[in-house]
């Protein structure tokens, strides 16, 4: 692992009028490492991640960019730090086709016309080094099935050169071959060298790709773990307060019952 | 020639591979037999064993594979401009066969003027169309610019060709400010418009004073906007010559390209076969001009704008993020598009071209008077747009279907006043269903397209 961190969270802390959505929240994401962002629903993860995105100026805290502290006031501040981020709504354009979605905001020209056959050939370099297939680089996003635009998606945000992808819950609305393809393409992305933040509600997946896993719970840290010696358990009873989970209320509702 | 590459449609826009497919977009591609649903989810990893996907859209050899294509399109309702096409020929032969002088060049020569400030609205509205808007203020904005030239020309004696600018000018920045109330303000465009509409045509009166109508500036710039030709018969077809040459030069430049770094391109007979039409279009129009007046003014001047939109929408990064709004605004913000400003930049245009219109149809009239723009100009130009295929809902459409649906309205005028049922009555209730009938057509596309997963 390298030495400083791609990007760095110290203690960070975000309110929304009277709710405190993040309290000194700290996080670390390595250049070539998968780090998967667990929690509850409401725990804090997609606030956490708006703010890396510059969705949600922070109120408190340092967000590290490889070291150096910055500021990410606005979504544009974040593109050029090189934080890419998929959202779990996609936001692509069913109207145009997949080139035009890859490359929106970002049009490649020759002088001031748009350099299609440029774009066409990036185009389909990137969606072959992904190992992408769709039927066509020329169809639009609206005949694509949900796991093609997935990829498509993270895709799209591989073409800015990115040293950060925030995947935000890219398998929660797939089929079972389809996840598994994004989950290919994650571990390719780790491959490039690429920081990867991973948020998703499913512990299969999460247990599969990343190699750590960091848990919010009500808007704070409650650990991070290395995937290799973690047990499934563990990270679930860490999601939903250590002493509080499924198998603990089971237990202790056998034995009130029992008394 | 790669025929088991990726479908693909050389040089094209994303803009146009939904929107004027098989008539201009080449058909060479075709599905290997497969479901009609969306293009199959689960791709398996697997596929990478397999040199070619069976599912990918593959290129048949020939004309026989553009038939195939072609039928596809149309089980998948990818008609674009192909129903307008045929119902404009059938217009015609209708008209011909019972006046027997439909064709005529004089009437075709007609034609061709009285379309032009019309046309010229319809364009802009193209453009607010594209957003999923609409502009109910261009009529008003028409009358208002040509009042406001022929007050400050005539009455107040400023130099004409100065009061053309101020009056594009002002229709420029009306458009500019329904957008700022659009965009900005967040107004519906809808409403927004609509007090435009009532707004600008009360001030049309209140510039034009007690006068009814202003006659134009005999020899003036106005008068000669739509009533000026080059009768040289050589303007005519060396214009046609040019473009045609144009459209040969960037189809091959374009192939060349894509052969170069080894992308799917148009076989040389498909490139020849495109050219060969647009050869065909533009001369025998050139001839037709030539055996009347000449080539017209107005028809170049508009014509060139809608080449120009169609460039400007299709080849640029503006024209891709005007079609991404339309498809997508939360997409397109995300994208880092500036989505206030495409929006107040498209109503700016509609506003100039509003104007732009209102000056030739003054020029036409012989008078900018207080009638001008108000009535059906702006129900025509609107009808315009959709019938020639650009969709209500946005994101689908060309400048392109401007001429096309404001020629088929024309057309309609026209060969009533000339069967001798020049009632208003007749003219408004045929128009009428022949947008209800585009619009239909329209929509069923679109649902066709749905359940063919195109859309």
């Amino acid at each position: 692992m390298s030495a400083a961190p791609v990007l760095a969270l110290r203690g960070i802390s975000k309110r929304f009028g009277a709710v405190q959505a993040l309290t000194e929240v700290d996080l670390e994401v390595r250049a070539g490492s998968v780090l998967a962002l667990v929690g509850d629903n409401g725990a804090g993860k997609s606030t956490l991640v708006k703010t890396i995105a510059g969705v949600h100026p922070i109120d408190d805290g340092t967000l590290e960019w490889e070291g150096r502290p910055v500021t990410v006031a606005r979504p544009q501040d974040a593109q050029h730090l090189g934080v890419a981020t998929v959202y779990q709504d996609l936001a692509l354009c069913d109207n145009l086709d997949v080139v035009a979605n890859l490359f929106l905001g970002r049009e490649a020209t020759r002088g001031k016309v748009l350099d299609e056959v440029a774009m066409e050939k990036r185009a389909q370099e990137l969606l072959d080094s992904l190992s992408i297939r769709i039927p066509s680089v020329r169809i639009p996003i609206a005949s694509l099935s949900g796991g093609q635009r997935q990829v498509v998606a993270i895709a799209r945000a591989l073409v800015g050169d990115p040293k950060l992808v925030i995947l935000d819950e890219p398998t929660a609305a797939l089929g079972v071959e389809q996840t598994a393809q994004v989950l290919d393409l994650v571990e390719r992305l780790r491959e490039r060298g690429l920081a990867v933040i991973l948020i998703s509600h499913n512990m299969a997946d999460v247990l599969a790709v990343a190699d750590q896993v960091a848990v919010l719970r009500l808007g704070r840290n409650n650990g991070v773990f290395d995937v290799a010696d973690t047990s499934h358990e563990e990270i679930i009873s860490a999601i939903t307060g250590a002493t509080e989970n499924a198998v603990t209320r089971r237990k202790a509702r056998t034995t009130e019952a029992a008394q | 020639m790669s025929d088991t590459q990726p479908g693909k449609q050389p040089g094209q826009s994303p803009a146009a591979a939904d929107q004027a497919p098989a008539e201009a977009e080449g058909t060479t591609k075709t599905t290997v037999p497969a479901p009609a649903g969306p293009v199959d989810a689960g791709a398996p990893a697997t596929d990478a064993l397999t040199p070619v996907d069976p599912r990918l859209l593959v290129r048949e050899q020939g004309f026989a594979g553009y038939l195939t294509d072609f039928k596809r399109r149309i089980k998948g309702g990818e008609l674009g401009s192909i129903p307008v096409l045929v119902g404009l020929v059938v217009i015609w032969a209708i008209f011909e066969t019972t006046t027997g002088r439909f064709l005529d060049p004089s009437n075709l020569t007609n034609i061709a003027q009285y379309i032009v400030g019309p046309g010229l609205i319809a364009t802009g509205i193209v453009f607010v169309l594209l957003l999923g808007e609409i502009d109910l203020s261009v009529g008003s904005v028409a009358g208002l610019t040509a009042a406001l030239t022929s007050v400050l020309a005539v009455k107040q004696d400023l130099n004409e060709g100065l009061a053309v600018l101020l009056g594009l000018l002002a229709a420029g920045a009306i458009g500019a400010l329904h957008g700022f109330f659009f965009a900005r303000i967040g107004v519906p465009a809808f409403v927004v418009t609509l007090a435009g509409f009532l707004g600008w045509s009360g001030l049309q009166l209140y510039v034009m004073g007690n006068t009814l109508s202003i006659n134009n500036i005999s020899g003036g710039v106005v008068q000669g906007l739509n009533n000026t030709y080059f009768s040289d018969i050589a303007a005519a077809y060396g214009l046609a010559l040019v473009a045609v040459a144009a459209h040969l030069g960037s189809q091959l430049l374009d192939r060349k390209r894509r052969r170069a770094v080894d992308l799917p391109h148009r076989p040389l007979s498909e490139v020849l076969l495109r050219s060969g039409v647009v050869a065909v279009l533009a001369f025998a129009t050139a001839w037709m001009l030539n055996q009347e007046s000449g080539l017209p003014l107005g028809l170049t001047v508009f014509v060139g704008v809608v080449v120009l939109a169609a460039f400007v929408l299709k080849r640029t990064s503006y024209g891709r993020q005007v079609f991404a709004v339309g498809g997508g605004v939360e997409a397109a913000r995300r994208a880092g598009i500036n989505v206030v400003w495409v929006r107040i930049s498209v109503f700016t245009i509609s506003g100039f071209l509003g104007g732009l219109g209102g000056l030739f149809i003054a020029s036409q009239a012989g008078v900018a008077d207080s009638n001008l723009g108000g009535g059906d100009t702006l129900m025509l130009a609107i009808a315009a747009a959709v019938i020639g295929g650009t969709s209500l809902f946005g994101g689908r459409g060309t400048p392109w279907s401007a001429l096309i649906g404001i020629l088929v309205i024309q057309s309609i005028m026209t060969g009533l006043y000339m069967s001798g049922s020049s009632s208003d009555a007749v003219q408004s209730m045929i128009t009428g269903v022949v947008l209800l009938a585009a619009v239909v057509i329209d929509s069923v596309s679109r649902r066709t397209q749905k359940t063919a997963g195109r859309a």
